[in-house]
């Protein structure tokens, strides 16, 4: 094979070792080891989602059964969200390019945040050790008593994986944090920082204050089962509802450090294709911390329907309705930013379109749920299981597609192939539509979610789903086909192919092992491309 | 990381506060202040938190950010406990529009007052409870 080689020392070529990666200390080289298992976590949970559509095109359970169905959508969720959503657009983007785009030579603490990743990595493999031996049945939000002492799968097992796996978060969380605060170049004020950076920092905030209380419920849940504690169970004076308040007292802000870091990807991004200072730059910049703290009022909405006072549930149905309004100032402030710009038409601005729609379904159907009168109709039907994909996929995973497309030169030094990616972005687009729609509708009808049999007249809006979640499996095997081909044949990508204003765009792809020959100075805001030529190949 | 040094004074004088706290505690196990007795045990115990954070740990002598840090951990975990228990403080409460009858036999009605039903009125008929 023909390979270009690149001249210089960069990050990926200083050493080639294993040894040498297994033992980096530099942010860029951990970015790639988390997107190494990312895509692996991303492997397993899609094998599983598989099952679960497969199961799914007929009515009969004739796949597999309901036990192993149960196991199936169990570890598809439990891979998904601990092992990809959260540490997707953080551990991988976040550690490649905030350093880079506040000018640092690397985080604040590098051997920590090494230690993040074996951390990461052992949680992860207690984890498939769990799938191994037989899988979890108790669905990723180990309800109690499934979870306690219903439950004869791996629970502890994965339980401790999970464990494991919050020090990971909350390191990587305080390394993000201190290095934003002590970090940056000179000349990087506050309000000249990239909305990406804010959006870190918000994310950091809240793996910092919500991923312990998980973890002591996830502890609880283990004293529970290996010593009958009691403290989930009414026969000895516990209450399981408690265990539901605690488990979405972090899992419900979970939902935004999944979503907040690729809100911050779109407004690099669309900022960077349509040539335009970001519209409202202070109000998205607080906008992210608003979600971030308005996202810990709110997890009771979960419980509408396990029996909690109708009078807390009235609270949390207003609270819940007052996220959208940060939600909904990105939102604009983002539409407002495309308003007579010069829309570039490639791949990652592409990725950002799908973000935009797919979100604002999710979003908007997210206070149907908050009512409280139709969350008594809707809950833990596929109505719900379809809201929170437009949120996790439509949203999370578009948006990492769309900083990973845009910041794939740099990391790499290499272009892919920009029809096929965006060919890529309208095929995620058109199977994710097709897979998850349906499942609006079969909720609004009555179809209970985690069932592995169903009434026949909802057939075809199953199959319907099903067929899309094929197209959406090619379009992800596109991706990782063209990236990792552009790996040894893409053309190189010079310093800054997208003519941002960043300043990881300022050091050359791939970046030299310590960023920055020397410490840039910054004297202009983020996002001034008024100043600059449009150069559209 | 100006490290800030206190003098042994200080040490000496919250290690004896600590120790007094802790003889409270004790004592106060022993006498039975019945709804109090949670809240005053709670009460001597985040006390004596707060000045092993603000003294033992420097809080008092750290700069405005550490001490933003440390009490935005702590308004968190008010959040935890005030909205959880805005569940189970209120879970007892009924929303149906007659009232309810407690276990002790109290009548409970939620807005404007109605007569209690006169002796010898038709009883309600079965099924038409809330």
């Amino acid at each position: 094979m023909t390979t270009t080689v690149l001249p210089r020392v960069n990050y990926l070529n200083v050493r080639t070792t294993v040894a040498s990666w297994m033992l980096t200390k530099d942010h860029k080289r951990i970015g790639v080891m988390y997107l190494v298992v990312v895509a692996l976590a991303f492997f397993l949970g899609s094998i599983m989602a598989a099952g679960v559509r497969i199961e799914l095109t007929t009515p009969q359970g004739d796949f597999v059964s309901a036990d192993t169905y149960n196991r199936m959508f169990t570890m598809h969720a439990v891979f998904m969200v601990f092992f990809v959503l959260i540490p997707v657009v953080p551990a991988i983007l976040g550690n490649f390019a905030m350093p880079l785009m506040i000018g640092a030579k690397d985080v604040a603490f590098p051997t920590l945040n090494l230690m993040s990743w074996y951390i990461f990595v052992i949680g992860f493999l207690f984890t498939v050790a769990a799938m191994v031996l037989g899988g979890v049945d108790t669905g990723w939000t180990f309800y109690t008593p499934y979870s306690s002492n219903a439950s004869t799968s791996n629970v502890l097992l994965a339980g401790l994986g999970i464990f494991i796996t919050g020090f990971s978060s909350i390191l990587t969380g305080l390394n993000f944090m201190v290095t934003i605060h002590r970090m940056r170049a000179p000349g990087m004020t506050w309000f000249r920082l990239p909305l990406f950076v804010w959006a870190i920092y918000a994310t950091s905030l809240v793996m910092i204050l919500g991923t312990p209380v998980v973890a002591i419920t996830l502890f609880m849940v283990v004293l529970e089962r290996a010593f009958g504690f009691g403290i989930f169970d009414p026969r000895l004076g516990g209450d399981p509802v408690l265990f539901q308040h605690l488990f979405w007292f972090y899992s419900h802000p979970a939902v935004y450090i999944m979503i907040l870091p690729p809100m911050g990807v779109i407004s690099e991004v669309i900022a960077c294709f349509s040539r335009k200072n970001v519209f409202g730059y202070s109000f998205v910049a607080f906008s992210s911390l608003a979600i971030a703290v308005f996202g810990f009022l709110v997890w009771a909405h979960h419980l509408f329907v396990s029996g909690i006072s109708p009078y807390s549930a009235m609270i949390f149905s207003f609270l819940s309705f007052a996220v959208a309004i940060p939600s909904a100032v990105k939102t604009f402030n983002w539409t407002a930013t495309l308003y007579k710009g010069a829309i570039w038409w490639r791949a990652p601005i592409m990725w950002v379109f799908g973000f935009l729609g797919l979100f604002l379904v999710g979003g908007l159907t997210g206070l149907f749920l908050a009512s409280l009168g139709l969350d008594v109709h809707l809950h833990d039907t596929y109505f719900v299981v379809a809201h929170f994909h437009y949120i996790m996929v439509g949203g999370a995973i578009m948006g990492f597609f769309a900083g990973l497309h845009y910041w794939w030169p740099k990391m790499t030094g290499r272009m892919y192939s920009n029809s096929m990616a965006m060919l890529a972005a309208l095929l995620v687009f058109v199977g994710f539509n097709l897979t998850f729609f349906p499942q609006f509708i079969l909720g609004y009808l009555g179809m209970p979610r985690r069932y592995h049999v169903y009434p026949e007249e909802f057939q075809v809006l199953n199959v319907l789903s099903s067929a899309g979640a094929s197209i959406l499996a090619v379009g992800y095997t596109l991706i990782a086909l063209y990236l990792v081909y552009s790996l040894f044949r893409g053309e190189e990508a010079g310093a800054n192919p997208w003519l941002a204003t960043g300043l990881e765009w300022k050091t050359e792809s791939p970046p030299s092992p310590h960023n920055f020959p020397e410490t840039p100075i910054v004297n202009e805001g983020a996002y001034e491309y008024s100043k600059r030529e449009i150069k559209v190949a | 990381m100006a490290g800030h040094i206190s003098p042994k004074r200080v040490y000496y004088t919250i290690f004896g506060a600590l120790m007094v706290l802790t003889a409270t505690t004790l004592a106060v196990a022993f006498i039975n202040l019945g709804a109090l007795n949670f809240p005053i045990a709670l009460g001597i115990a985040i006390t004596k938190a707060t000045l092993v954070i603000l003294f033992f740990m420097h809080l008092k002598y750290s700069s405005r950010l550490t001490k933003l840090v440390c009490g935005s951990a702590f308004f968190f975990l008010i959040v935890l406990f005030g909205l959880t228990l805005s569940d189970y403080l209120s879970r007892g409460w009924s929303t149906a529009p007659g009232g309810f009858t407690t276990g002790a036999g109290t009548r409970v009605t939620i807005g404007p007052a109605t007569a209690e039903p006169a002796e010898g009125a038709p009883e309600a008929p079965a099924g038409a409870e809330y």
